[in-house]
């Protein structure tokens, strides 16, 4: 791509988005929202300090997360294992820092596999109309009639257990949302000024698309990208949890809960920090989304 | 209304063919040979080409779509490859399991988070209202099997109150409930809020009040009332997420649904199981949204159907 797209593109006088300025609410633009917005602030930092945790885990982590020591396994939290030890004797801890290396990654690649494929066929469902977006719309249709987690099991029975195969599954189960949201963009946007200019002056379809009404398009799909790695997440920890995600000895969150839960009579320890953890994350993109949709949209309310 | 009613159930029709596809697509999708992984990895080849022969997998594909919509329309589903017994016959009483159980977490979620709702929105800003936008959004954060482990961990393994597994008597199902029902239950509450505030703002609502009607009467008959369309859509899509949870909670408290026999099903490779379980799942998910859909013009009686 010559251009990153987002300057040098005529912008919809008037749209609301998170990286330009607004014409509603009082002069204040949205950008300007978003950094007064508390909840997005707290949401933003969570995800900062545990995607450090985990990048810096190989420096920080107080012990080898795959090092067994059988002779201090199921341990209580005590000064030389802060959160315990699991049932073969490795440091909860430091697993939980690196599980930061395998949940989060494999949530955020689903999000971006379905932003890939969702995003594109949105754009010309509802540019060209027509076959293209009656077939769409109808695929996508069939789609939602699965209850999510439902379909991402029956494709990975179908494809196998492997990590690719988790963030495909997953991001299957969310490829309609990109698909119906940017379609309704679009739809919103494709009568205006600008569109017509660009088609009058000869461009072609592929750059009005993605040149012209993506950048215009960009906030909703930012906000829904952000609440959707949050789903993305929980989803990555269930299906490990349940056998059909990351396996052991992977610290993986869910595999560790899936792990824990067999010595949960004994030791509290193994269960409850691997929890923690993907409750704060997903509370961080939860918290994010919801501040960005506030920013974007002032009426809607926390 | 009746024509709307029927038009709709006729739109359901390609949608449920789609599902179905996917769903006979599946064992197709699979790496390779699906006669080979029905029969087991100790069979002979003559073997695999007997069941390949026997399950016609040696027909070319769309007849044997035709064949498996045609076992469909008579309720045929096919054989678990684990316990050679129809599939029908085994999901029957797991589906009324998971059903017993999200009706009862569907049912909390209503009560409990409709309540706690209208409590928010009614005192906007307040210590109550904030705490409650706190809690439902970690509810939203926390993933359920999680939550039923710390439930688990609490209330069966510490204060020993409440069994931790199996089904039975009332008390165990209270756990598996509220284990499923935290999800919707965060989602309805920040429906509710959102749209009671809405409609408190309107000028009926306040013609209302100057009347001199008591607030309770304000607040349920009159605001409620008019606040009640979009919970019901969310409501609606929350059974999705309730036949979801349902796998996960399932598995936790070793409940005799559907969810948890599924995956079990999938780790045994009982494919017609999977596949029996994934379209009635679906089927379900599809015709209660339909009815949800229905419900709106109960509720709303301005609402025309075109």
């Amino acid at each position: 791509m010559r251009e990153t797209g987002i300057a040098g593109t005529p912008r919809e006088a008037g749209a609301l988005d998170v990286l330009g300025s607004a014409r509603r609410g009082r002069q204040r633009s949205p950008l300007a929202r978003f950094v007064r917005n508390r909840a997005a602030g707290v949401g933003a930092a969570i995800i900062l300090l545990i995607v450090l945790t985990a990048l810096l885990a190989p420096v920080i982590a107080p012990d080898d997360p795959y090092h067994q020591d059988l002779a201090a396994s199921l341990q209580g939290p005590s000064a030389g294992h802060l959160f315990g030890t699991d049932s073969l004797g490795r440091d909860v801890l430091s697993r939980v820092l690196y599980g930061g290396r395998i949940t989060i990654p494999m949530g955020v690649a689903a999000v971006a596999i379905a932003l890939i494929l969702g995003v594109p066929v949105g754009l010309f469902s509802g540019y060209r109309l027509g076959w293209t977006d009656t077939l769409a719309m109808r695929l996508t249709d069939i789609l939602l009639a699965f209850p999510s987690l439902l379909l991402a099991m029956a494709i990975m029975a179908a494809l196998g257990v492997h990590l690719w195969t988790v963030s495909v599954a997953i991001a299957v189960t969310s490829i309609p949302l990109y698909v119906r949201l940017v379609r309704g963009e679009v739809m919103r946007l494709r009568g205006r000024e600008f569109v017509d200019a660009a088609r009058c002056v000869g461009v072609n379809d592929r750059t009005i698309v993605f040149r012209h009404i993506l950048p215009n398009a960009l906030s909703p799909i930012i906000i829904q990208a952000s609440l959707n790695a949050a789903l993305a997440i929980l989803s990555v920890s269930a299906l490990s949890f349940i056998g059909l995600g990351a396996q052991p000895p992977s610290a993986e969150w869910g595999a560790m809960l899936a792990d824990g839960r067999s010595v949960m009579q004994v030791a509290w320890n193994v269960t409850t920090f691997p929890g923690i953890a993907i409750v704060l994350v997903v509370l961080g993109f939860n918290l994010l989304g919801d501040g960005l949709r506030d920013a974007y949209d002032p009426r809607s309310r926390r | 209304m009746l024509a709307y009613a029927l038009r709709r159930i006729v739109m359901l029709v390609p949608v449920l063919v789609g599902v179905s596809v996917l769903v006979f697509l599946m064992l197709h999708l699979t790496p390779g040979d699906p006669a080979r992984l029905v029969a087991g990895p100790d069979a002979t080849p003559t073997q695999v080409d007997e069941i390949r022969h026997a399950l016609g997998l040696d027909q070319p594909l769309y007849r044997q779509y035709y064949v498996y919509m045609v076992r469909l329309a008579h309720g045929d589903l096919g054989q678990s490859i684990v316990t050679h017994d129809a599939v029908t016959d085994e999901l029957a009483p797991r589906f009324a399991a998971t059903a017993q159980l999200s009706g009862a977490a569907m049912l909390v979620a209503i009560v409990v988070g409709m309540s706690f709702g209208i409590i928010s929105a009614t005192r906007q800003y307040s210590v109550v209202d904030n705490l409650m936008s706190v809690l439902s959004l970690v509810g939203l954060s926390t993933p359920a099997y999680w939550l039923g482990l710390m439930l688990i961990l609490l209330f069966s393994l510490h204060f020993r109150w409440l069994p931790a597994a199996g089904a039975g008597g009332i008390q165990h199902l209270i756990l598996p409930t509220i284990t499923l029902a935290m999800f919707a239950m965060a989602t309805v509450a920040r429906m509710t809020r959102g749209s009671m505030l809405d409609v408190l703002n309107q000028e009926f609502v306040q013609t209302a009040r100057a009347k001199g009607l008591r607030e309770r009467v304000v607040i349920i008959r009159h605001a409620l009332k008019n606040a009640l369309i979009p919970v019901i859509t969310v409501v609606g899509l929350q059974v999705g997420q309730l036949l979801s949870g349902a796998v996960l909670t399932e598995t936790v408290f070793a409940w005799p649904g559907i969810g948890r026999f599924m995956v079990d099903s999938i780790q045994a490779r009982d494919f017609p199981i999977v596949q029996g379980g994934v379209l009635l799942t679906a089927t379900t998910f599809v015709v209660v949204n339909l009815l949800v859909d229905l419900l709106y013009g109960v509720v709303d009686p301005r609402i025309r159907y075109p």
